[in-house]
């Protein structure tokens, strides 16, 4: 079943190239979640990872609508989440090899990380309640909470619970959907009847879908809906169209070729690249040698000590 | 005179008015309903938007009180059935449990969840069940019950402090009892609490010929059993009630008892009963002289009847019969 759409053509060439600094973050982005994959090849990773290729440009996109004292909550694949949160790729990097220097011990692994207001952990949707009664504490100091899930997670019960308390008790919640319309295997049309905007109207929840993935576009989009989610408390889902490029985890991706190749069209990389060869070739260099160094500098740590009460 | 119930809402009182962090959350918990056994009455007349009466969402609700903990508040979330508290295992057991130490170091969730439960009171498969077993074993997860003997606002304390996610069982029947004071049950019951184990003896008795360990629920049965097994079998009985069942603290006398017993509410088969005896089994190996015995409600779902109820949950008659003929 095909799912994904093609490219308006006004996506396939961006306005204006990025700032560099944007472009370092979804390079440094893209180039650990590259890594990851090829250090499982090479069987120096264990257990499993979630990438975000071809998602990098979301979380790059909030980076500077959120405040240091937002929380934000992340899911199963949150890498680009952490990494657009706190720069910290070595701690992360640590975290998911269980190398000394890891962000929790290495307890956590790849999908459970709690670190300076960033939490993730790996049961669908189980996130939303407890983001509700965080932002419950954050009602009126100008804080949010924001919490990222994905077109799948729209199955579980939880969600709409959440919902309904954050919009009955105006909490500041920023729902942020990366509907990359698969859910593992499951195209979004075979396990979503409806909606989301239609979910989001019924429990009286602001709702603002965006297809674009130029991150400047993105900001002025939803720069002035976040600032209602923290003046008048009430809570937002922003729903981003995104593509995901790699498999769901490692070498699980059942769809065809010509499937993966329609939601590669919407690539932030190959375009910048084509675009924008210069600054992008550089600092893709730059990026790409970076996270060399942090595999080879955190493969070769010890292993991390968990103290246990 | 003071009832369970009004004495667990004037720990509650004192709670939030002691600690400007604590949150109240549950369905119908506000005033004028003040809960549906009116243990939250008062609270949201004084406490105002700290008590919060919820939609019928148990689980949200509990994440909710997860991640008021998590912000570094407190929270107390009633569940109004303890049956519901299936509705609550994933925010239970994946998040609130499982966070205290799976990001590494010690992330504390002062979170306590009170579960209405327990039967005889003819309320159906439903609305009666005493599901303490479906929780024991969960790494992060402590299991308390209120009991006759124990102060609630001491339990509310020591929970908190705990830092981890506990579970409060509160029996529907032990509401309407009266608590304890002053180290006497009756003309023939004195108790002690030590340890946090409430223990209740005959004056004199210092080598029981069974000792009974209950939890708060079954307090009474337990207690009734006792008395005619006194009276009529010439059987002298200790009990003892921890106020927390899971980790089960040490219990005080045991190895001087002729026979043990662990009696339950629960339903037969991977019970808290089973649990306590394997802690038990190294400690009085040497001791004991018969297997411990396990009594607890039938494998059965419970009926609404009056008279089916009663045949699947644990009565005195029951207790009194399983202990005499273990001694015989």
């Amino acid at each position: 079943m095909i799912v994904t759409v093609p490219t308006p053509a006004g996506m396939r060439n961006a306005p204006s190239p990025p700032a560099d600094e944007d472009l370092e973050l979804l390079l440094l982005i893209r180039h650990f979640e590259l890594t990851l994959l090829r250090l499982f090849e090479a069987g120096e990773l264990s257990g499993t990872t979630h990438t975000c290729l071809g998602q990098e440009y979301i979380p790059v996109a909030l980076k500077p609508l959120l405040q240091a004292d937002d929380h934000v909550f992340s899911n199963h694949r949150g890498h680009g989440h952490f990494l657009a949160r706190h720069a910290e790729p070595y701690g992360l990097l640590a975290e998911i090899m269980g190398r000394e220097g890891a962000l929790c011990a290495g307890v956590g692994g790849s999908q459970h990380i709690y670190h300076r207001r960033f939490l993730s952990t790996g049961v669908q949707g189980e996130s939303l309640p407890v983001a509700v009664g965080v932002a419950l504490t954050l009602k009126g100091s100008g804080a949010l909470a924001c919490a990222y899930i994905g077109d799948g997670t729209w199955g579980e019960g939880s969600v709409y619970e959440a919902l309904n308390m954050a919009q009955l008790w105006r909490v500041p919640l920023l729902v942020v959907v990366e509907n990359n319309g698969i859910a593992q295997s499951t195209p979004t049309s075979a396990q979503m009847s409806g909606d989301i905007a239609a979910r989001a109207a019924a429990f009286d929840v602001l709702h603002h879908r965006m297809t674009s993935t130029e991150v400047d576009e993105i900001r002025a989009e939803l720069a002035p809906l976040v600032a209602v989610v923290r003046g008048d408390g009430r809570p937002l889902v922003a729903e981003f169209v995104t593509h995901r490029l790699g498999p769901h985890s490692k070498g699980d991706d059942t769809r065809p070729p010509e499937e993966i190749a329609r939601a590669g069209d919407h690539d932030w990389y190959a375009r910048y690249a084509r675009m924008f060869p210069d600054p992008f070739d550089r600092l893709d260099r730059e990026r790409r040698e970076l996270v060399e160094r942090i595999a080879a500098e955190v493969t070769a740590r010890p292993p991390s000590v968990w103290e246990r009460r | 005179m003071t009832r369970v119930s009004e004495h667990l809402n004037q720990a509650l009182h004192d709670l939030m008015e002691a600690d400007p962090r604590v949150h109240v959350l549950g369905e119908d918990v506000s005033d004028p309903y003040g809960g549906a056994f009116k243990v939250t009455r008062g609270l949201s007349t004084r406490f105002g938007d700290r008590v919060r009466s919820t939609p019928l969402s148990e689980g949200a609700l509990t994440g909710v009180g997860a991640g008021l903990a998590l912000a570094g508040d407190r929270a107390v979330v009633e569940i109004m059935f303890a049956d519901f508290a299936a509705l609550a295992f994933d925010q239970l057991v994946n998040f609130a449990a499982k966070s205290t130490s799976m990001y590494g170091r010690p992330v504390p969730i002062p979170l306590v969840v009170r579960c209405p439960s327990g039967g005889n009171r003819g309320y159906g498969p439903t609305h009666s069940q005493s599901p303490q077993k479906h929780f024991i074993g969960v790494p992060g997860l402590s299991l308390f019950e209120m009991t006759p003997f124990h102060d609630a606002g001491e339990l509310f304390a020591r929970m908190f402090a705990l830092g981890q996610p506990c579970l409060f069982f509160e029996d529907k029947v032990l509401y309407t009892r009266r608590m304890y004071s002053g180290g006497v049950v009756d003309d023939l019951f004195r108790y002690e609490l030590a340890g946090g184990v409430a223990r209740v003896f005959l004056d004199g008795v210092t080598e029981p010929d069974c000792t009974l360990i209950a939890h708060g629920g079954m307090t009474h049965r337990a207690l009734a059993a006792m008395r005619e097994l006194l009276l009529e079998e010439d059987l002298a009985c200790e009990l003892l009630v921890p106020a927390r069942l899971h980790p089960l603290p040490g219990l005080p006398g045991l190895e001087r008892a002729r026979h043990v017993c662990v009696v339950e509410d629960g339903s037969e088969g991977g019970t808290w009963g089973a649990e306590v005896a394997r802690l038990l089994y190294p400690r009085l190996w040497s001791t004991l002289r018969r297997p411990i015995g396990l009594i607890s409600a039938a494998d059965s779902v419970i009926p609404a009847a009056p008279h089916l109820e009663r045949e699947v949950l644990v009565q005195p008659g029951r207790i009194r019969h399983t202990i005499v003929e273990a001694l015989s």
